[in-house]
């Protein structure tokens, strides 16, 4: 009974596809949204993720993420040195500065000081030339989104730019995850950081620290606060602080609850819609097939199969299509290292599968109402 | 065939009756009125007979045969099919009873327009849990006793109304239904290819151990009944081998 179930759902090739289309659109609008929205908000820790070699983030009491800091005395760092179990720690500067570029265009840049002798700061790959470079005076390193939006024609090595009224010379690009809102970043060392960037008094704007044990990284991190004053995190807590803020602090997860809500909406919309046509256009066959002997239990399996059938495929052609959205966007900066999290397909499936239970049970309800002696009339 | 059956035996009802009705009543309620469409049938049917129910629309033919298959519960009275009290069954019973003891012939035929004629001809024997392309195969084998073997691989949508109707009637008689009831098999066919139905029906479907009832008022195919039961507001007013003058 269920390959006929299956025949009498694929033999209306309008409604099947109409159904299918339902699927997939609901799949594709709620898988692509959410995978978007992830990937987005993953952005608020990229600038943690990219100091891979950091165990803990030392900054002042204040500050709550990589953008939102307030510096501290240079001072911090040698208290931080001082804490047992700390193997090095190093400066790291964060600021926000102006370029100027040759065309004249003005474009606002995040400038990152790396520490001078052992560059920890530095994104670990670099997409051309090396680490080195910063050797030379008024070096900086560009990240690939800079480059893309600042030098869209060709390369950027050589270029000279005027950053806070002082000459930067671009020798190297790195290969970093974007920030949240895809500033171009400036990488420099740490000396040259502080002559580019307007002074103030405090400029540190944290210690990068790397742990002896890094299996204890939390432990060391509760010491640093205790013996140090200033708030330490693990880089794992610290990257969540960025995701955090982001959350707490922009619409973005309204928008895009609203956007997934909608997929889920016209999913219910299309699909129950349809759903309900196709069951009253053979209205008359299950009347017959339930007169000859086909028990209410065996109707419920052949909706089911029906609803399955439909679910799979248009969930296969949504969840193909957001790969394919996120393949053909990859080349784009703004969806540099875009992923799918295997959650947000299970999400899909889950959000697919109420679809079809509810719009299945209310098509199926008028099936199981319709009394088999109905066909004689 | 004519001789009137012992209704005075176990229960009311005469051992040999294909099917039995007693006292059945059926009402309906329409807003506040409650309308009483079958009034006391006391019915009983012989196998080996082609039987007629016959009446105007509105007469209850189609609640007593509705009833008499064991789609519609009666509001009063017992019907016995071949000895089953079939509303004394639980309704997974009475299902199984119907696919397994009772052949149906719809109006509108009722084919699932998506699959071939053979596959729809199949369709009880597939209910009843056989393999597919078992079923198929006896299925294609009915339809070729129906003289419709070499159209078994088409859609309905793909054939006339006469051999939509003969796989209708494969349908009916694949599973080897001891009960087989049509409603209006000619009525949607001309007086041809109507008759040839029935002549059809009464071949294949009327046997020693078979019922068949036919509920129609097609008057171009009253000479092919071996008994006519007449419906009038509900109640048998006639019942003979002839149609009463007058109708």
């Amino acid at each position: 009974m269920l390959w006929i179930a299956i025949r009498m759902l694929t033999g209306d090739a309008q409604k099947f596809y109409g159904l299918v289309f339902g699927i997939a659109f609901s799949t594709l609008l709620i898988t692509q949204q959410l995978t978007i929205f992830v990937n987005l908000i993953e952005r608020g820790a990229s600038g943690t993720y990219n100091v891979s070699n950091a165990d803990i983030w030392v900054m002042d009491p204040v500050s709550r993420t990589t953008d939102v800091a307030y510096a501290m005395p240079a001072t911090a760092l040698d208290k931080v040195r001082s804490v047992p179990g700390v193997e090095w720690a190093v400066p790291h500067l964060r600021s926000q500065a102006s370029v100027r570029t040759k065309d004249g265009d003005l474009e606002g840049v995040a400038v990152i000081g790396v520490d001078d002798a052992t560059l920890i700061g530095l994104p670990k790959r670099m997409l051309e030339g090396s680490p080195d470079v910063l050797s030379q005076p008024d070096s900086v390193i560009i990240d690939d989104v800079g480059m893309t939006r600042m030098f869209p024609d060709g390369s950027p090595i050589g270029e000279r730019l005027e950053l806070n009224d002082q000459r930067a010379v671009i020798r190297g690009i790195a290969d970093a995850i974007p920030s949240f809102t895809s500033t171009v970043v400036l990488y420099t060392k740490y000396s040259q950081a502080l002559n580019y960037v307007p002074g103030t008094r405090n400029r540190l704007s944290f210690v990068l620290v790397g742990a002896e044990e890094p299996a204890q990284a939390k432990a060391l991190s509760e010491r640093i606060e205790r013996e140090t004053g200033l708030k330490a995190q693990t880089r794992d807590e610290f990257a969540q602080d960025g995701i955090d803020f982001i959350i707490e602090n922009t619409g973005i997860p309204l928008n895009f609850g609203i956007t997934v809500a909608l997929g889920f909406i016209v999913g219910v919309a299309i699909v129950g819609l349809t759903f309900s046509l196709f069951i009253r256009d053979n209205i008359k066959q299950f009347g017959a097939l339930k007169a000859i002997g086909v028990t209410n239990a065996k109707i419920r399996r052949m909706v089911a199969v029906q609803a399955g059938l439909v679910g799979l495929t248009g969930y296969g052609l949504g969840v193909l299509g957001t790969v394919i959205f996120i393949w053909s966007f990859s080349a784009d900066p703004t969806f540099k290292g875009f992923y799918i999290p295997w959650q947000i397909p299970l999400i899909s499936a889950l959000a697919v599968f109420v679809i079809l239970a509810l719009t299945g049970w209310l098509a199926l309800r008028n099936v199981l109402k319709t009394e088999p002696a109905s066909v004689f009339r | 065939m004519g001789q009137p059956l012992d209704t005075t035996a176990i229960g009311g009802c005469n051992p040999e009756a294909a099917i039995c009705t007693r006292e059945v009543t059926r009402d309906f309620r329409a807003g506040q009125q409650t309308i009483t469409v079958l009034h006391g049938i006391d019915l009983d049917i012989r196998a080996g007979e082609l039987t007629f129910l016959v009446g105007e629309s509105g007469s209850g033919k189609t609640t007593l045969i509705s009833i008499m298959c064991g789609i519609l519960w009666p509001t009063l009275g017992e019907v016995k099919v071949f000895g089953t009290d079939i509303y004394e069954l639980g309704d997974t019973e009475l299902v199984e009873f119907r696919l397994n003891n009772i052949g149906f012939i719809f109006q509108q035929y009722n084919l699932i327009p998506s699959i071939d004629a053979a596959n729809n001809a199949a369709v009880p024997l597939i209910a009843q849990g056989m393999d597919r392309i078992e079923a198929r195969e006896k299925a294609v084998a009915m339809l070729e006793k129906l003289n419709i073997g070499d159209q078994a691989s088409k859609l309905p949508s793909q054939l006339s109304g006469g051999q939509q109707q003969r796989v209708a009637i494969a349908r009916a008689l694949v599973h080897e239904p001891r009960l087989v009831v049509c409603d209006e098999p000619t009525a949607a066919l001309d007086a041809t290819s109507g008759r040839r139905v029935m002549d059809l029906l009464r071949e294949v479907a009327v046997a020693e151990d078979r019922a068949c009832i036919i509920v129609t008022h097609d008057n171009r195919i009253f000479d092919l009944a071996d008994r006519i039961l007449v419906l009038e507001d509900g109640k048998i007013t006639h019942d003979g081998k002839d149609m009463p003058e007058g109708h």
